[in-house]
C-alpha cells in the first residue's frame, strides 16, 4: 500500500509520527512522510499527487476534532473518496465517534503496538480485495477497534 | 467504476494531458506497477533536449533541499516543474520511506509543480524503468523541466544517466576528501558537480579538490558552490542547469549504461525470471552457464 503520513495542526513534535512511519515501512509499505504542520489543503495534495491508498493522520494537540473532519471533506470534494484515512495521537474517547462519522476508519491512542496498525492496514487491504468499503467516502459503517 | 486497462489508459491520458492532475497521479501508479508501458499510453520518445535532468549524490547531501530552491526559483518565471524522488525500498520487507517531500515546502503548495515519490522497488541498477516512461509523460503533460532525484550509491548513481538527458552530482563540504574509487564513474559522467551547503566550513576547498581530480582525470567538468540554507548560488545552479551542453566525451558512458539497463529490464521482463530465480538461489541453476546457455543470441 502506499500510505501517506502526515501531521496537521501546530505542534512541533513528529517522533510518534515518525515511529508509526517507519513501523509500516517494515510491515513491506511504501509510506510518503510530509513533515510536521501542514495545513489540510496541503495534506490533500500530497495525497492527490502521490496517488495514496492510505492518509495517517497524527495529533497531539487537539488539532484533530477540527481539522481531521476538514480533511476528510476536502478529500471527498476531490475525488478521493476511496483514500482510507486513519488517525493517531491524544484523541479523547469521547470525540471519536465524531471522527468516524467523518469517514475516518481508525483511530490509535498512545501505546497501541505497530503490529496493530500493520494488521489494520491488512485488514483494509482484504476488504478493499472483497469489495468492502473502506474509503472516507465510501460510507458503511465499519471501522477498526 | 472500474474500466478496462485500455479504456483507462487513453481516457487517463487525455485527461493527463489536459492538466488534471489526479489523472496524471493515476497513471503515474499503473506506470510505476508495470501495468502500462510507452505503447499503451501512445507516447514516443524523449529527445535529449535537457529537459530531463537526474540530481543525484550522497545521503544527506543536500538533494532535496536544493531541489526546492530551483523549483522555486523556476516556478516564479513561469516554468512548471515536476520532480520524481527516489528512495531505495528495503529489500527485506519490501516496504519503504519516501521523506523527501518534507524538504520540498512547494511540493504541496504551488500549482506549477507536481512532486511524486517512487521507491526503488528492488529492482538491479538501483532505478526502476518506469521512472523514465513516468518523466517522458510529465515532459508530455506541460511540466517544462523534469527532476529526477536518486540517492546515490555506486551504480544507482550510475543508472539515471539512462533517464536524464542531464546528470548533477551533488557534494557537500569534506566529502572531497576521499574522492573514493567508487566515484570516479559518477564524477565522470556527470554534467555538473554541485558542491552544496557552502555555508559551511571547507566548502571552496572541497570544490577545489574536486576540480583538480577531474582535470587529472582528464574530463573536466564545471564545479559550483552553492547552499540550499542561504539561497547563495541557486541562480548560477539554475541557469548553467538550463545551458550547458551535454558532456563531451560522456556519450559513450551513457550509451553502455542506456544499454545495460534496457538489457536488464528486458531479462526481468521475461515470463519464466521467478524460476529462474529460484533454480539460481536453490543452486540447481548457475547464473553464469544460464547466461551462456540461453542468451547467446549474439552467436546466431
Ligand atoms: N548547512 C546547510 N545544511 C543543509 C544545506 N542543504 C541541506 N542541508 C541540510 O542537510 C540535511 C539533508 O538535506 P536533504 O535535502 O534532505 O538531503 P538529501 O540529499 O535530499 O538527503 P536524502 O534524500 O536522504 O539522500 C538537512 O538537515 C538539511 O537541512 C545547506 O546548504 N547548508
Ligand atoms: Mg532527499
Amino acid at each position: 500500500m502506499r500510505i501517506v503520513i502526515a501531521k496537521p495542526g501546530l505542534d512541533g513534535h513528529d517522533r510518534g509520527a515518525k515511529v508509526v512511519a517507519r513501523a509500516l515501512r517494515d510491515g513491506g509499505h511504501e509510506v510518503i512522510y510530509t513533515g510536521l504542520r501542514r495545513t489540510p489543503e496541503q495534506i490533500v495534495r500530497t495525497v492527490l499527487d502521490e496517488d495514496a491508498d492510505m492518509l495517517g493522520l497524527s495529533s497531539l494537540s487537539g488539532a484533530h476534532a477540527f481539522l481531521f473532519p476538514r480533511i476528510c471533506e476536502l478529500l471527498k470534494q476531490e475525488g478521493c473518496g476511496d483514500v482510507t484515512v486513519f488517525g493517531g495521537g491524544i484523541i479523547p474517547v469521547d470525540d471519536r465517534s465524531e471522527l468516524y462519522r467523518a469517514g475516518i476508519r481508525a483511530i490509535f491512542g498512545p501505546g497501541t503496538k505497530m503490529q496493530e496498525m500493520i494488521d489494520f492496514v491488512n485488514e483494509v487491504k482484504n476488504r478493499i480485495d472483497v469489495g468492502k468499503p473502506v474509503g472516507v467516502g465510501e460510507g458503511g459503517d465499519w471501522f477498526w477497534s | 467504476m472500474v474500466l478496462g486497462r485500455e479504456q483507462l489508459s487513453i481516457e487517463f491520458v487525455n485527461q493527463a494531458l489536459s492538466g488534471n492532475r489526479r489523472s496524471l497521479a493515476k497513471l503515474l501508479s499503473s506506470i510505476e506497477n508495470g501495468e502500462l508501458d510507452s505503447n499503451s499510453i501512445g507516447l514516443d520518445g524523449h529527445d535529449d533536449d535537457g529537459t530531463i535532468i537526474g540530481i543525484t549524490g550522497a545521503p544527506g547531501v543536500g538533494k532535496s533541499s536544493l531541489i526546492e530552491k530551483l523549483i522555486s526559483h523556476w516556478s516564479t518565471q513561469g516554468l512548471k516543474i515536476a520532480v520524481i524522488a527516489v528512495d531505495p525500498s528495503s529489500p527485506l520487507s519490501g516496504g519503504a520511506l519516501l521523506g523527501d517531500r518534507i524538504r520540498m515546502d512547494s511540493a504541496d503548495s504551488n500549482s506549477n509543480v507536481f512532486v511524486r515519490s517512487f521507491a526503488t522497488r528492488n529492482q538491479p541498477g538501483g532505478l526502476p524503468k518506469s521512472v523514465g516512461l513516468a518523466a517522458n509523460l510529465m515532459r508530455k503533460c506541460g511540466y517544462d523541466l523534469v527532476l529526477i532525484e536518486t540517492v546515490g550509491a555506486g551504480q544507482s548513481e550510475i543508472r539515471i544517466v539512462s533517464f536524464a538527458d542531464r546528470v548533477v552530482l551533488i557534494e557537500s563540504p569534506n566529502s572531497g576528501d576521499q574522492i573514493q574509487a567508487e566515484k570516479a564513474g559518477i564524477m565522470e559522467i556527470a554534467d555538473l558537480i554541485v558542491v552544496n551547503k557552502s555555508d559551511l566550513p571547507n566548502a571552496e576547498r572541497s570544490a577545489m579538490q574536486i576540480t583538480s581530480a577531474l582535470q587529472i582525470s582528464g574530463s573536466p567538468t564545471c564545479v559550483l558552490l552553492a547552499s540550499a540554507k542561504t539561497g547563495e548560488g541557486v541562480e548560477e545552479l539554475a541557469s548553467q542547469l538550463l545551458s550547458i551542453p551535454i558532456k563531451m566525451g560522456a556519450e559513450v558512458a551513457r550509451a553502455r549504461e542506456r544499454l545495460l539497463a534496457a538489457w536488464a529490464s528486458s531479462l526481468l521482463s521475461r515470463e519464466d525470471i521467478s524460476k529462474i530465480i529460484n533454480d539460481i538461489s536453490s543452486g540447481e541453476v548457475d547464473a553464469e552457464k544460464w547466461v551462456l546457455n540461453n542468451l547467446r543470441w549474439y552467436d546466431e
